[in-house]
């Protein structure tokens, strides 16, 4: 812990492992089993009375060696596994893993499978914040709106039990398309959603971007500036509220989304107003962008022209797409076998959780549990 | 004893006074057990507004809509394993449920819910009850302590920040509000609690309209900080659950943990009580002054009847609507039977309103909204402040530590210095 200090000595950073006999330092243990540490996160807290002077994450209590498990399965099999990983938001890390392996064997999917490829990637981000407000909310101590966006997300597993059968890991996709058309009436559905969530989100809003507790509890609470972002590797809402335009559906597109018109959010505090702000756009967004790949749907095949034993060329891939946590990159090596070599995961989760300790210097223990939910992290991510 | 008995009967006297001891006693034993009762009540209301606030059901399994789920989670804290850690002061661990119910408890003495139904009239009343109110923190430093744990101990030292901050502004709110029982002819204030509503009677305002605006100014920061003294949100930080998992009582369960959530609501209907009594007119109906001719009284004798007969009709709709399986047979029998319980009590309080209206004795109207009347205005407008700290906990967040003592210091207490001397140069210029 004390190697990462070298890069980053302008933010100060000092290491809160020495022993202390300083009566007013409190060593404290948050988690794992913890209400507000959102699964299996251990933070142990270094304070100064209520005031944070450092901390520190212990991570791995769920770690299942997904990344090991992809070198002993094919690379079909491996396709449910990258599901259990970020199981919030379980789509976009199928949608991350299969176009890697696409681009590793060098097939494209038909333009069918792209847009619903996309359609319930986007419904999925939406979930995913979604799930991120209502507990982040929750943290901060408003109960009432985890139930309300509860009941919302409730429509899109709806739509994805229907699609897929399954609701929250869902293997949606295949490698070189999809397994599954889309039910009939799917796009009815999706519309209804899209009319039905609309004034949901006023709703959100309504009971907190301009609540005064709300912002008192937010505002100013976890600022990181974008070049510390960048220095940290902390990709997503949290480096686009620090005022970094930086999105890879626009910045490098993948799947179609150069097709679809819409626009990057960003804050300009980097505070967890800032993240609550963004994330609340990119849930309008998203709807814009379904919006339109609803409407331009095209017909045609589902699935492109993949051989049913998959085996890529020998060679390695790096592949990276906008999650809703941030940069969901894989990285896979081929010895041209019918299994990966080594396959590498990076999850956003993981890389933004460094961030944690510059984000609650000098803060207060109430803004560690604010923190922790702005930075959205989904344990089952962090530790694979 | 049957003497006492009889004398007390016809007359006005409040039972703490001389001769009245086993009145007060009767009391004791009324409110001690009337007090749980609501607190059971609340435990149920709490549950199911805070549900359908959050598009939830709530309790529904245990009794019809969970009406019995109070009595099986009561049975269920009674039967639970007594654990007092190892590493606690036991003796401190022990007792320190038992402070804070005691707090609770004792305030109840000298709410007055008439003129003649309170255990005592003390003439220090309003002082008695926040200092008896404010031991209530005792209760919770000492389990924070006695833990000997961190995060019991962090909720404990927020705990009593919070409470001595808030006492403070809310000392001060109180002080604007005695002033003004001193607006009469002879110039004198009380501090009895029963004085201060028989002032608001003789002034013919409820201290809340009293110089507008400087009364309901008082009156709102009474109501802030009367929250943060019951740790309820979004001032509960003393048990914030997702930071200090459940703060003071991290520790406790049981029968000692539902102790300590018997002393919080006890203490929520106590602080909302004071505020009722100083602010609110206590157990005045709505415009006694005005509207005070027989007629009126007769109407207003009406309300608890129709108030008992709205929760009956509720309760027959809710077995009306009912599933019509041969399963819920039971709970629809339970249900209506409840429904017809409340139904019987409004129609009795409502014959004997209209008995009473309609018989030549007019003092006999009065002699019901005395007995019945004052209890159940009394009842009401502390019921709305129980609904209010639900509505709280639904909509808000939670304030930070240092926010909290912002408000406390900068914001609530300059403000209620400023009503008070406000109140005191319009006191002296009005007089």
């Amino acid at each position: 812990m004390s190697d990462r200090t070298n890069e980053l000595s302008h933010l100060d950073l000092e290491t809160p492992d020495k022993t202390y006999l300083d009566s007013n330092e409190l060593i404290i243990n948050m988690g794992p089993q913890h209400p507000a540490t959102h699964g299996v996160l251990r933070v142990i807290l270094k304070l100064d009375g209520e005031k944070v002077l450092g901390t520190e994450c212990v991570i791995g209590y769920l770690h299942r060696g997904v990344e090991k498990i992809a070198e002993n399965r094919t690379y079909t099999m491996f396709n449910p596994y990258v599901d259990r990983m970020d199981y919030c938001a379980a789509v976009s890390n199928g949608l991350g893993y299969c176009e890697a392996v696409e681009k590793l064997m060098n097939v494209e999917a038909p333009p069918r499978a792209q847009y619903i490829r996309v359609i319930l990637t986007e419904l999925n981000r939406i979930a995913s914040h979604q799930l991120w407000l209502g507990t982040h909310a929750l943290d901060i101590g408003a109960m009432t709106p985890l139930f309300y966006t509860f009941r919302d997300r409730e429509e899109i597993l709806k739509i994805f039990e229907k699609y897929c059968g399954a609701r929250l890991t869902t293997h949606a996709f295949r490698i070189g398309g999809c397994q599954y058309e889309t039910y009939a009436g799917f796009e009815k559905d999706v519309k209804n959603f899209l009319t039905f969530f609309a004034p949901k989100i006023d709703e959100y809003e309504a009971l907190l971007t301009t609540n005064r507790i709300w912002l008192e509890r937010t505002k100013n609470v976890g600022v990181i500036s974008g070049p510390d972002c960048i220095a940290l590797g902390v990709t997503g809402p949290v480096l686009r509220a620090s005022g970094v335009k930086w999105d890879l559906r626009k910045a490098q597109p993948y799947a179609n989304y150069k097709d679809f018109d819409f626009e990057i959010p960003i804050g300009t505090n980097g505070d967890t107003y800032d993240r609550y702000l963004v994330r609340m756009q990119e849930m309008r967004q998203s709807m814009r962008i379904i919006e339109q790949a609803v409407a331009g749907i095209p017909e045609g095949p589902i699935m492109g022209k993949v051989p049913k034993v998959i085996k890529p060329p020998v060679g390695e891939i790096y592949h990276s797409i906008e999650a809703p946590k941030g940069e969901l990159g894989y990285f896979i090596v081929s010895d041209g076998s019918t299994q990966p070599y080594r396959l590498r995961v990076r999850p956003p989760s993981f890389v933004n959780l460094q961030a944690l300790d510059v984000m609650v210097r000098g803060l207060l223990v109430a803004d560690v549990v604010a923190v922790i939910g702005t930075i959205d992290i989904v344990l089952g991510e962090v530790d694979r | 004893m049957l003497t006492s008995f009889m004398s007390y009967l016809g007359s006005t006297l409040t039972p703490g006074s001389a001769g009245n001891q086993l009145w007060a006693l009767i009391y004791v034993l009324i409110i001690f057990a009337g007090v749980s009762v609501t607190v059971m009540c609340m435990n149920w209301l709490e549950r199911k507004a805070l549900a359908h606030f959050q598009v939830r059901l709530g309790p529904m399994r245990v009794g019809p809509h969970g009406l019995l789920q109070p009595i099986a989670d009561a049975l269920k804290l009674m039967l639970k394993e007594d654990i007092i850690p190892a590493e606690a002061d036991q003796f401190v661990f022990w007792v320190a449920p038992l402070i804070g119910l005691l707090a609770a408890f004792t305030v109840y003495t000298v709410i007055p819910f008439g003129p003649s139904q309170a255990v005592s009239d003390m003439n220090i009343g309003i002082l008695f009850m926040l200092g008896v109110s404010s031991l209530g923190v005792l209760g919770i430093v000492v389990a924070g302590w006695a833990s000997n744990s961190h995060y019991p101990l962090i909720g404990a030292l927020r705990s009593s920040a919070q409470m001595v901050s808030y006492e403070v502004a809310m000392g001060l709110a109180v002080v604007s509000a005695i002033l003004m029982t001193s607006m009469n002819v002879s110039g004198t204030g009380t501090l009895s609690m029963i004085g201060i509503v028989q002032a608001q009677q003789q002034q013919g305002i409820w201290f809340i309209f009293k110089f507008f605006p400087l009364g309901l100014i008082a009156f709102v920061i009474f109501a802030i900080a009367m929250v943060a003294e019951v740790n309820r949100a979004p001032f509960d930080l003393a048990e914030a659950e997702s930071e200090l998992t459940a703060g003071f009582h991290t520790e406790y369960s049981g029968l000692r943990w539902s102790l300590f959530m018997l002393a919080e609501y006890a203490a929520m209907i106590a602080v909302s009580a004071i505020a009722v009594t100083l602010w609110l007119g206590g157990w005045m109906r709505p415009f006694p002054n005005l509207l005070h001719a027989a007629a009126w009284d007769f109407i207003f004798s009406l309300f608890p009847g129709l108030t008992f007969g709205g929760l009956a009709a509720i309760a027959f709709i809710g077995t009306a609507r009912m599933p019509t399986q041969s399963f819920f047979k039971i709970q629809r029998i339970g249900l209506a039977v409840f429904a017809a319980l409340i139904g019987f009590i409004a129609l009795f309080l409502l014959a004997i309103a209209v008995v009473a209206g309609l018989s030549a004795d007019t003092s006999l109207v009065a002699r019901f909204n005395q007995g019945i009347g004052y209890v159940y205005w009394f009842v009401l407008k502390v019921a709305v402040f129980m609904y209010l700290f639900i509505w709280y906990r639904a909509t808000w967040p939670r304030y930070r530590f240092d926010q909290l003592m912002r408000v406390g210091w900068k914001v609530l207490l300059p403000i209620s210095l400023g009503v008070l001397i406000l109140t005191a140069i319009v006191g002296v210029i009005v007089s």
